[in-house]
């Protein structure tokens, strides 16, 4: 999937998350957590969200390396086999 | 003959706008079943009914405004006789209005003027919509009455409800250029339809209602403690590394539960102060603060939590949650928390200092888990992850030699996270 695919996944996933945020807002360096106020809930539903709709595992350790727009992305795209 | 009342669904709640019943005349009614949904100050809330027996009468019309404790219907007990007109007959003659008037049961001198018949376009009260199909239709603003359920009996699904409103997006003229001729669509008629979730400026009101009363009648006093939290986390993480995403717990299940079984060893403030005396709570139900996208804070109970174990409790604080924030919240879930819990999170402050929600006794406030510079039970110097716990007590029902109890036991259950 191209970084563009992908991008719109975590963001249909937000959707059902936090209706009001919006991902193109959200700079590649920014923390998600703190641009879209999402708490420790909302993120576990968003690695739920992806891992149910990219079929991939995303282990706990794993997590400080989704916390950027960025990183979110590039890990997303090294899972998925982009 | 029991009257199914508007409930108080907390110490702020003065009245309810009954949105839709959910059942009809002659329907049977289990304990627990959702029988109608009343818009609150805290969005729309399904509400349970706690007798078993059969709808007589509803008393109420969708859209009506009514004070707590109002008769919203009559159910009659399982195996009374029916009374004198239960259930209207099928084809209703023609009869002069005065010979409607049945004569009302002495219990309920003071019933609420029966409500005029729902204009003839409402839906039929006995229409099957699943839970997540009624809240997918206030988002969309469809009137169920417009929909062709698919389901089972005909039952309206999301999928079905999301066709309807493809369809009337569809049939809608594309909207005019011209501001001028932005003639805003007309309305529904007669279907009243709930607002998405909740109105932050009623919101506002409950909440400075309840805080206003908590601060004028309750004498609070305030401890807390700081409590290790790197056996908790460890624990934590060697659970989830064997589990996939939707089975992870978080640590605010350990929070949960730890509290619920501090309370189960210092139960006297667990529970109501009421009528200048203390009423222990019938359960450990505890209320747990969500905050609202948009503001506000709604803080349903999930029940009996010191019986659930930890994945149970992780599912039922997801689910919880996720209908606090989207409009689907019970009325037993606002109405039995016997202790309220705040817990600020992983980006929230290092303390709090809570205020309690009448006529609870006591709240317990966890602030963020923080790395700091800790001394452990050998005497060395550490790093390691943290935890303020705090406990607001309304000094009426308890005294802090008690509530220093609850801080300590929350403090050794956490210590022992296989146990929790």
């Amino acid at each position: 999937m191209t970084r563009d695919e992908l991008e719109a996944v975590v963001a249909d996933v937000l959707a059902g998350i936090a209706p009001e945020a919006d991902l193109a807002t959200v700079g590649e360096g920014e923390d998600l957590r703190e641009a879209l106020d999402l708490d420790s809930m909302d993120f576990l539903n968003l690695v739920i969200g992806l891992h149910e709709k990219l079929g991939i595992d995303i282990p706990e350790a794993d997590y400080p390396k989704l916390f950027s727009k960025g990183g979110l992305l590039t890990y997303l795209s090294a899972k998925t086999g982009g | 003959m029991g009257l199914f009342r508007m409930p108080s669904l907390g110490a702020d709640m003065e009245a309810g706008t009954l949105v839709e019943w959910l059942v009809k005349p002659g329907d049977k009614v289990k304990r627990g079943q959702v029988v109608a949904v009343v818009e609150t100050q805290k969005g729309a809330i399904e509400v349970e009914c706690f007798e078993e027996g059969t709808v007589e009468e509803l008393l109420l019309a969708p859209g009506q405004k009514v004070p707590v404790e109002t008769p919203m219907a009559r159910i009659r007990a399982a195996g009374e006789a029916p009374g004198p007109a239960a259930v209207p007959p099928p084809p209703p003659p023609p009869t002069p209005a005065a010979e409607c008037i049945e004569p009302r049961p002495a219990a309920a001198p003071s019933a609420a003027p029966p409500p005029p018949p729902p204009p003839s376009a409402a839906r039929p009260a006995g229409l099957k919509v699943s839970p997540a199909a009624r809240r997918r239709a206030l988002e969309l603003g469809v009137p169920l009455d417009r929909v062709h359920g698919t389901g089972p009996d005909g039952a309206i699904t999301v999928a079905d409800v999301e066709s309807a409103a493809r369809g009337a997006a569809a049939e809608a003229p594309s909207p005019p250029p011209t501001p001028a001729a932005a003639v805003p669509p007309v309305a529904e008629p007669s279907t009243p339809v709930a607002r998405r979730g909740f109105d932050p400026v009623e919101m506002r009101k409950a909440i400075a209602a309840a805080m206003s009363r908590s601060k004028r009648e309750i004498p609070h006093y305030y401890l807390a403690s700081t409590v290790a939290m790197h056996r908790a986390l460890a624990f934590l993480e060697a659970t989830n590394r064997e589990r996939p995403p939707p089975e992870r717990l978080l640590p605010a299940v350990l929070l949960l539960k730890a509290t619920a079984l501090a309370l189960r060893e210092v139960p006297q403030l667990n529970g109501f102060w009421i009528d200048g005396g203390f009423r222990p709570g019938p359960g450990i139900h505890l209320g747990w603060a969500i905050a609202l996208r948009g503001g506000g804070l709604v803080a349903p109970a999930i029940h009996d939590v010191d019986k659930l174990a930890l994945p149970k409790l992780m599912a039922a604080l997801r689910d919880l949650v996720g209908r606090a924030r989207s409009g689907g919240l019970k009325s037993s879930e606002l109405a039995d928390a016997t202790l309220t819990i705040t817990s600020l999170g992983e980006r929230g402050a290092e303390s709090v200092l809570p205020v309690i929600y009448p006529p609870q006794v006591a709240m317990v406030g966890f602030g963020a888990i923080v790395t700091r510079p800790w001394v452990d039970e050998a005497g060395g110097l550490a790093a390691r992850p943290v935890v303020q716990v705090s406990l607001a007590a309304d000094h009426r029902a308890s005294d802090g030699h008690l509530g220093s109890r609850l801080l300590a036991a929350i403090d050794d259950h956490l210590q022992r996270p296989e146990t929790l």
